[in-house]
């Protein structure tokens, strides 16, 4: 048995009592990481002296009773170290070894102090849902790595499933941790908009954007969030609200919750496999004395296009500041200033981030800001409305993380439309706002994991874990690990 | 409207402080002209008295004292910087 088979609980308790040293920790996680990244690829940057010097430092502490205290962790790299190379797995950023300070959450885990072992693989920028727009190798998925692990934390995603670290941060835009999770058959948590500091987080759709915890289990998840969570005056956008103790919410009693199961993410469109692990479990919250009526989001259809006109127009103005002046890689071709700013940006970035900036400088630009950005933002009204009707009367909304299981790499890269529908019904709770989780609910034929989503209202995510933790105690399927199956 | 030119590609390319040849621009074109023409759908509904969402939480103008602060080094300023001279960054000229 790995050490790794522990709840960060379990190993808290183990390093307490000197069963277990933080060493013997961070040594497992990268003999596992030296046995399966080759595969997985789920880091692009190890700093394997620094993280054993970190243990050893924290093996002479007196005091370990710290939450997370000594645990291996990543974050993805789009969250800013100090000092550590930080690139949104873009070439554009291949050169940026040394950042000059910590992004809030980082800093805010420091200080309970787990070990960052590296910074995991994503698509460029956060753009994707496969991985495959890494300017790097792609992760794959650690279940068959014939597959893609979903994506942009699927990096985040694939590390924690194949059991190299405990622990990750992602961040979660239109389904970046859902989707990756769901994948991969770990559970992520995309917290409430505001919720989590996003200073230090390279920003992608500014109104969207959100760090939130991936992790094996319900309660490391809880443990993480209540880690990172908080008000942070160096983001305006952070919410001044408490920060309740949410592994205390984990009751296992679920007892009278009220369930909302939209028919919207039960519609076309979803495969059958997916929708039998749902009523499954359904059917596992009726027994624990939940109960679940069918409701409508009328909206949901037209959620996709809302969120690629936003989150693109957006994109455009937050990567404006990339431009070969003060860090990253600079065009050696460029004549002069202009000619720098054009030729590092069109060397730099992938094909998918240019068609966002693309799209969202055409959805901005005069004569159709009104017919697109605004039009957008007008029916994100409709689509929050839908979700704030149904939260009045039920507890928590509950469906699909995906409409399929994870599909196979190369399989969704030729048109760009057909991979942006991987997020239907992720995409909506950013829109809305609120918090939403991914959880293990089963297996496909194939033997790839299959997620549940779970939807709460805002600021309530100890209601969202309270029921994710109940299901998954009742359950087998957190329990199943990868073997890394594929063509090799 | 859901059709984009390659004109309109080349203008809004330079907006962006992006280029592309001819091939890339064309390959551009279709594929906006495909996104744009799936939003277009969202010209089914009737938007007259909705009010625009920028941000979904109820925040308006949170303000801050001004004061100066210590935050970082001109040295750590110039450490990422692909080229420089003097301390400070030092870029291609403005003009040929």
């Amino acid at each position: 048995m790995s050490l790794f088979d522990y709840t960060i609980k379990e190993l808290e308790a183990k390093l307490h009592n000197h069963e277990i040293t933080v060493e013997d920790l961070v040594k497992e996680s990268y003999a596992q990481i030296k046995k399966v990244d080759g595969d997985v690829h789920a880091f692009l940057t190890l700093d394997e002296e620094k993280a054993l010097e970190k243990a050893r430092e924290l093996d002479k502490c007196e005091d370990k009773s710290g939450i997370l205290f000594g645990i291996p962790a990543g974050i993805k790299d789009n969250i800013v170290t100090k000092g550590l190379r930080t690139t949104c797995a873009s070439q554009f950023l291949d050169n940026f070894t040394d950042p000059l300070y910590n992004a809030t959450v980082v800093d805010k885990l420091d200080a309970e102090n787990p070990v960052a072992v590296g910074k995991l693989n994503m698509d460029e920028f956060a753009m994707g849902s496969s991985n495959e727009n890494s300017g790097y190798e792609p992760t794959r998925n650690p279940w068959n790595i014939d597959h893609v692990p979903g994506g942009s934390s699927g990096g985040s995603a694939a590390a924690v499933a194949a059991g190299e670290v405990l622990f990750s941060l992602g961040s979660d835009t239109g389904g970046s941790i859902r989707q990756p999770a769901a994948f991969c058959g770990v559970v992520g948590m995309k917290p409430t908009y505001g919720r989590v500091s996003r200073f230090g987080l390279v920003a992608f759709a500014s109104s969207l954007d959100q760090i939130g915890p991936l992790t094996r289990t319900v309660e490391d998840n809880a443990r993480v969030l209540e880690v990172i969570a908080g008000h942070d005056k160096m983001d305006s956008t952070s919410a001044d609200v408490d920060v309740p103790a949410y592994t205390e919410a984990l009751t296992g009693d679920v007892k009278g919750l009220k369930i909302a199961v939209p028919k919207e993410y039960l519609a076309e469109g979803v495969s059958e496999e997916v929708k039998n692990s749902v009523m499954e479990a359904l059917k596992v919250y009726e027994s624990l004395g939940a109960t679940w009526e069918e409701v409508s989001l009328p909206h949901s259809k037209y959620a996709l296009a809302t969120y690629y006109l936003l989150s693109s127009s957006e994109a455009s103005a937050n990567l404006a500041r990339f431009d070969g002046v003060r860090y990253g890689v600079r065009s050696e071709n460029a004549k002069n200033m202009l000619d720098m700013f054009v030729k590092s940006r069109s060397e730099g970035f992938g094909d998918e981030v240019k068609r966002r900036i693309m799209l969202g400088t055409f959805a901005l630009s005069s004569g159709y800001y009104d017919a697109y950005y605004k039009k957008a933002q007008k029916v994100r009204t409709l689509i929050k409305n839908d979700f704030d009707k149904i939260l009045e009367e039920y507890d928590v909304i509950v469906g699909p993380t995906t409409p399929t299981p994870a599909f196979k790499v190369g399989e969704k890269t030729s048109d760009p439309l057909t991979m942006y529908v991987n997020d239907i019904l992720t995409i909506p709770v950013n829109l809305a706002g609120v918090p939403g989780i991914s959880i293990p609910c089963g297996f496909s034929e194939e033997g790839l994991p299959i997620g549940l989503q779970i939807i709460g209202n805002y600021f309530d995510e100890s209601t969202v874990y309270r029921a994710a933790h109940a299901f998954e105690q009742a359950t087998e399927h957190h329990k199943k690990r990868p073997q890394l199956g594929g063509a090799k | 409207m859901a059709e984009i030119s390659k004109e309109q590609v080349k203008h809004v390319a330079n907006l962006a402080r992006l280029e592309f040849d001819d091939e890339a621009v064309e390959q551009m074109a279709n594929e906006l002209s495909a996104i744009i023409e799936y939003a277009e759908q969202l010209n089914e509904l009737d938007t007259e008295n909705v009010k625009p969402t920028t941000h979904v939480l109820d925040l308006k103008n949170v303000m801050r004292k001004d004061e100066p602060k210590k935050w970082i080094t001109q040295e750590e300023a110039l450490k990422n910087a692909p080229d420089q001279k003097d301390g400070q960054i030092l870029v291609p000229s403005i003009l040929e």
